[in-house]
């Protein structure tokens, strides 16, 4: 969770609007957000910890983000439907509280259709309830939009979560494993990158991943003429 | 006995780092600034909130949660937050020096996936109540040491030349990374 | 603590109070509810792989009792006002003629990386291991995990004479008990071997009590 992310006040976070103008967003703005521009993990940094953790296989890596997803969808659903009835005050923890029966809800259902996805996935399913980007969302989306934006947000923050995860998933089962999905690509003399299936694999994958990112929107951001260029350091101090 | 708490304290600590090679606690990881004191003062707040949450967690799972174990997580979470909050009131009146230089870093342990992560492996590996603490003091040194190697290595970093694209995230990462791969070498450490 | 909305009035703790019970007593409900559709499953699957492995180990018997250790000694059941889910159990598994083939008894030991747990045949009756295998180990891939993936290692433990001796590979010199480890995972083998060895040390009087109890 970014430093500067204040969600542990009491005080309700300021809208993100610039500040003078309500900005109104399309529907399609509020889906697309969060896949791609703000993608939760690798712009905003948030639910790192889920990200490294089990993205050693690619089934892993899906059924995690879909267990994500389901939180997400759920709590961002609850939240917008009954934010007139929270009140202020005790805000945060009536999120977490939704967000954690949700979360035992996936637990429970995963343990009973996939167990051995489930025992792959250990603690981790339990740790989605604070996983920064489901409370981030509730916080600053979901509790001041209409249900249907708010279900629009989730979806796209959900995607944008799964599509990193399965980045991660897939470079690192490919090299680690030299399969996908447990088919084997390579011929049986590949001898796989063991470690990137392991803990150190999974640093070095994201980091990577994040350089790759950070130099592709510069290079587009550099080479769209309407777009205003941001002084270089802007761009570095964005990613820190 | 003793040689079986040697262990788990020593697992926790090294062998299987809570930040490096368990991957929690990673919030705080990437986010704290490149101070080696506030890595310092972040890695005690969190032993002392690790400590309290284990021993509260033995007391639910061995009186409490017997009867509903679905409500588990909720339990947790609720006694977490309520255990930061008050460790909060308690260092701002006990202590506002403390509490100033602390700062965002008191509420920001309610989301730390450490926390919640030591009361589920706890639960799921059935500690007792001195196994338990032995785990939470473990991870507590580790998760300190895992801050505080971090942070040191970060001073030196921002003196260093990197290219601007690396600076930030990316360079943090892959330094964890490499510290995560040096960690590697603890396998094995109790070992005959 | 201000709300957003300067013209709300202090809203009354009995409000607040209210609200969050309502709301936890409602997520109780749909957990609960869930909990009732998931237990089932969970618990068919959970007895599934136990007695996978269980059959593993004793060579597929026709069927197996589950027997719990206390006091000293195995028996069919609990003492009264004890909960057989805090007990050991060890597995007795009987072929086509309704005669017992062995036991079947978990161990678990700090291995490499972390604990290991495996299960493993034994006949006290002759004092040899009908098999062995891994339950659960978080060794390190393509090395540690051999000892899962190895078939001549998992299968040098069928036959094998208790207690067991750890050698390393080449150095057998054909005593009874010895069994090479994996080179490369010495410390992974040596795990193994020694948790089965300490689950023996406790278990085998028991066992061969047991066994006498019931005849042949």
């Amino acid at each position: 969770m970014e430093p500067g992310a204040d969600v542990g006040s009491a005080e309700p976070a300021p809208d993100t609007a610039p500040a003078g103008s309500r900005r109104s967003t399309t529907p399609s703005q509020d889906l697309l957000r969060g896949f791609w521009r703000e993608n939760p993990v690798l712009v905003q940094l948030l639910g790192l910890c889920p990200a490294l953790a089990v993205t050693n296989t690619v089934a892993n890596s899906i059924a995690m983000g879909l267990a994500t997803f389901f939180v997400l969808v759920g709590s961002s659903l609850f939240v917008s439907t009954l934010k007139r009835l929270i009140p202020a005050e005790v805000r945060i923890s009536a999120y977490i509280l939704i967000i954690a029966t949700f979360v035992t809800i996936a637990d429970l259902a995963l343990a009973a259709v996939v167990p051995d996805i489930h025992k792959a996935l250990g603690a981790f399913i339990a740790l989605i309830v604070v996983n920064c980007m489901i409370l981030g969302r509730q916080e600053a989306f979901a509790s001041k939009r209409p249900v249907g934006r708010a279900l629009l947000d989730a979806a796209g923050t959900g995607a944008g979560f799964m599509v990193a995860l399965l980045i991660m998933g897939t470079v690192r089962e490919v090299l680690g494993s030299g399969s996908i999905l447990g088919r084997p690509l390579f011929g049986p003399g590949y001898e796989p990158w063991i470690v990137m299936i392991l803990p150190p694999g999974g640093f070095l994958t994201l980091g990577f991943v994040l350089l790759g990112f950070g130099w592709w929107r510069e290079r587009r951001d550099a080479e769209t003429p309407r777009v205003r260029r941001w002084p270089h350091g802007v761009t570095a101090r964005r990613a820190a | 006995m003793s040689g079986e708490l040697a262990w788990i304290l020593v697992s926790a600590m090294l062998v299987n780092n809570f930040t490096l090679v368990l991957f929690l606690g990673l919030c705080p990881f990437m986010g704290v600034s490149a101070r080696v004191a506030t890595a310092l003062r972040m890695g005690a707040a969190n032993i002392f909130v690790l400590v309290i949450t284990s021993m509260s967690v033995w007391f639910l799972n061995t009186f409490v949660l017997q009867s509903a174990p679905f409500l588990r997580l909720i339990s947790f979470i609720v006694v977490i937050a309520s255990l930061v909050q008050i460790v909060e009131m308690a260092v701002k009146k006990f202590s506002p020096a403390l509490f100033r230089e602390l700062g965002i870093f008191l509420p920001l342990i309610t989301t730390n996936c450490a926390i919640l992560g030591l009361a589920i492996f706890q639960t799921n590996r059935g500690y007792g109540f001195l196994e338990g603490l032995s785990f939470a003091v473990g991870a507590g040194l580790g998760l300190t040491l895992a801050l505080v190697l971090m942070a040191s290595i970060r001073e030196r970093t921002e003196l260093s030349d990197v290219p601007g694209l690396a600076r930030g995230m990316g360079l943090v990462l892959i330094l964890a990374g490499s510290l995560s791969l040096a960690f590697m070498g603890f396998a094995g450490l109790f070992s005959t | 603590m201000s709300s957003a909305a300067p013209e709300r009035s202090e809203v009354p703790a009995r409000r607040l109070l209210g609200t969050l019970g309502l709301a936890g007593a409602i997520a109780g409900l749909l957990i609960v509810l869930v909990y009732q559709w998931a237990e089932p499953r969970i618990a068919s699957h959970r007895a599934r792989v136990l007695q996978l492995a269980v059959q593993e180990v004793l060579h597929d018997p026709a069927r197996f009792e589950t027997l719990f250790v206390h006091d000293g000694s195995v028996h069919t059941g609990a003492p009264a006002g004890v909960d057989t889910a805090g007990l050991e159990r060890v597995y007795l598994g009987y072929d086509d003629a309704g005669a017992p083939v062995g036991f079947a008894v978990t161990a678990a030991k700090p291995g490499f990386q972390d604990v290991i747990q495996l299960i493993f045949g034994f006949d006290p009756r002759t004092g040899r291991l009908l098999g062995m295998k891994v339950l659960q180990s978080l060794e390190t891939p393509g090395l540690g995990d051999k000892i899962e993936k190895d078939s001549t290692f998992v299968a040098a433990f069928e036959g094998v004479a208790a207690p067991l001796l750890p050698v390393k590979r080449g150095a057998a010199a054909g005593e009874a008990g010895e069994v090479e480890m994996i080179t490369g995972a010495t410390i992974s083998s040596r795990t193994v071997i020694e948790a089965i060895n300490a689950a023996l040390d406790r278990l085998r009087p028991l066992l061969e009590a047991y066994m006498a109890r019931e005849g042949s």
